[in-house]
């Protein structure tokens, strides 16, 4: 089986004003299924731009991304969006709920652009809400959660559509320790059933959940190794 | 897709629900102005309606010819002044233009009509009898003077409404009774159907008929036997006025013995050129309000693409949000096109009861006619969907075209 992802010497140049920045310069890398990598680095470093281009929010100016065998660089926006509906899930440091919204339209929102029917949308989305421990909690806005339950909301979004990825970016930035535990308790659980993770972050005792810690510098890898036993890893 | 659809109105009507107050002001341009094209086109459509019940009272394919000013001295004289238009003359036409149906004539003056103790200056018309025919009067009791009292010289009349009711006690039964006019007799033999109005303003229900020979030998005198005031002559058909009007130029011209230089000593006019006329006026007062109804409108759908450009700032996470978990352009256009198509659509429907009610209001008010044809609910309608496709297009196209990581940054 084909690696999900595989990057080949990645570029991101961007221009502000007159100045160019560098933000990736050269990355290369390559994700098996059903691993739980986290990419860790400064800010600045380039860690944010990398898992935009890995999310397909993003496309590289120099190099080859292709994900689950799909060429990713040459797509126009539309197709991207449907990548991201068919093939990730997010998870945001600031959580990034639709305000005034129940936490059951939110689970239901990437099935609403995927055009399900309304029924389907509630099934799945009902369902996921269940996974992350939110049963009961359907109808509640945003504002009338806490912050460790808005996170587990945008789990539910991400896992929703059952995607071959999910990506989540400082996903405990703005929790509290007990919180980020449950966070991370549930990233660790879809992992082990084999759902591939990739985990942005800074925090050292965060990334010691996952299996693989890819180190970013100065828009180049500085260090990849292999910190667990993949015990659950899929595949090769 | 029509889960999408149902999903996308539900979150537009919840989003404006949420800024009530906003979206009240911004319906509000909409409203004056669907409202204010209702009313007035309502006004207006009242305003021609009432124009043409005033040329139909002239009767139906009429023709009016009447005689010309007459120059005494190089000094001009009004115009019917002259006396060059005939009995024989009208009679000539008749047997000459084979699409006349009818020809009519008459001669008036403004005369005391007395009944009793009470007494009215009027206008008096000695009419033929064809006369009342063409002009479409209606009797509301009573009945014409018919072709044996024009030629016995009956003494006999016919009183318009505003007549009976100034010389009349009411109640009183006119027909019957014996009236005077120069202190000649007449028997009243009929009552005319109030016609209101003429085109040019004048009550056309002010107006005593006796027969045209009565009248030229024992009321009005005359300075020669058989001169008429105007001559009237119908069609058959509407589409054979023009032609009648020129064949009656040239019988007219010849009978006259007028040279080729010498202008006509007559003056026609047909119904159809009054009709012009007045829908000429009418048509100044359609571009009119079509230009206030566009103003109006213009100025609604700015207001609506204003709000949706602040809409979309406000949102701007919310749309990256939406586009990561895999909205595509057009998701997010239609989502902001239907905002706006929700607020013009809204505001059209309220502007549209508004309109109803203000030309209601001005009808009962003001008792001006007014009329409001679903046509004009139609069009009005429509019109609100355009505007706000139109102005929704800008502001919907400006979201669709984030860039999502850009989207989701903006704080």
């Amino acid at each position: 089986m084909n690696p999900l992802i595989v990057g080949e010497d990645i570029w991101k140049v961007y221009r502000v004003g007159d100045v160019e920045v560098q933000a990736l310069r050269g990355v290369s890398i390559t994700i098996e299924r059903g691993e739980f990598v986290a990419i860790m680095g400064s800010s600045g470093s380039g860690k944010s731009t990398l898992m935009n281009i890995l999310g397909c929010l993003d496309q590289p100016t120099k190099g080859r991304y292709r994900l689950n065998g799909v060429e990713v660089g040459q797509l126009r926006p539309d197709q991207l969006a449907e990548i991201r509906n068919q093939q990730i899930g997010f998870v945001f440091q600031s959580f990034n709920l639709i305000p005034r919204t129940s936490a059951l339209e939110n689970a239901q929102l990437p099935l609403f652009y995927r055009g399900l029917s309304l029924k389907e949308q509630r099934t799945l989305a009902s369902a996921a809400l269940q996974r992350v421990g939110l049963k009961g909690r359907e109808h509640h806005s945003p504002t009338q959660l806490s912050g460790g339950q808005q996170q587990r909301v945008a789990i539910a979004r991400a896992l929703v559509t059952s995607p071959s990825l999910l990506l989540a970016d400082e996903p405990t930035g703005n929790l509290d320790t007990e919180s980020s535990q449950d966070i991370m308790g549930i990233l660790e659980g879809l992992n082990r059933e084999g759902m591939t993770v990739i985990l942005v972050t800074h925090e050292v005792d965060i990334a010691a959940y996952a299996s693989r810690e890819i180190v970013v510098k100065d828009g180049q890898i500085l260090s990849d190794r292999a910190t667990k036993e993949r015990s659950h890893a899929v595949g090769a | 897709m029509l889960a999408f659809m149902w999903l996308t109105v539900i979150t537009a009507l919840r989003v404006l629900g949420r800024n009530r107050l906003r979206a009240g002001l911004t319906m509000l341009g909409i409203i004056i102005g669907v409202g204010a094209v209702i009313a007035m086109v309502s006004i207006g459509e009242g305003a021609k309606q009432a124009v043409q019940k005033q040329i139909a009272t002239m009767g139906t394919n009429v023709i009016m010819i009447f005689p010309s000013y007459m120059t005494i001295g190089g000094v001009r004289g009004a115009q019917g002044g002259a006396v060059t238009l005939t009995v024989a003359d009208a009679l000539e036409l008749k047997k000459r233009i084979p699409t006349l149906s009818e020809t009519g004539w008459l001669i008036r003056s403004t005369m005391q009509i007395v009944n009793g103790n009470r007494n009215w200056n009027g206008s008096v018309q000695g009419a033929s009898p064809s006369y009342v025919t063409i002009r479409d009067w209606s009797f509301s009791s009573g009945g014409s003077f018919t072709q044996t009292d024009m030629e016995s010289a009956a003494r006999v009349a016919l009183l318009g409404q505003t007549v009976v009711e100034n010389i009349f006690e009411p109640g009183e039964e006119p027909v019957g009774a014996i009236i005077r006019i120069k202190n000649v007799p007449f028997r009243v033999i009929g009552v005319l159907s109030p016609k209101g109005q003429s085109v040019q303003g004048t009550d056309q229900d002010d107006v005593v008929f006796i027969p045209f020979t009565t009248a030229e030998r024992k009321v009005f005198g005359t300075l020669f036997l058989g001169s008429v005031g105007g001559v009237f002559v119908s069609t058959e058909r509407t589409e054979d006025l023009a032609d009648a009007a020129e064949q009656i130029r040239q019988v007219m011209r010849a009978r006259h013995r007028l040279q080729g230089e010498q202008p006509d000593d007559f003056t026609i006019r047909t119904q159809v050129e009054i009709g012009k006329v007045q829908e000429g006026t009418s048509e100044t007062l359609t571009v009119m309000l079509m230009i206030i109804a566009s103003v109006s409108l213009l100025v609604g759908g700015i207001g609506i693409m204003n709000i949706l450009l602040v809409s979309v700032t406000e949102r701007t996470r919310e749309i990256g949000i939406r586009m990561a978990v895999g909205a595509k352009r057009f998701h997010i256009l239609i989502q902001f096109l239907i905002e706006a198509l929700t607020l013009s659509v809204v505001g059209g429907c309220i502007g549209i009861l508004f309109g109803v009610l203000a030309a209601r209001l001005t009808t009962v008010i003001a008792g001006w006619p007014t009329i409001i044809s679903s046509d004009t609910i139609a069009v009005a309608f429509v019109f609100s969907v355009v505007v706000g496709l139109f102005f929704g297009l800008y502001p919907a196209n400006k979201a669709a075209r984030l860039n999502p990581i850009d989207a989701l940054r903006y704080e």
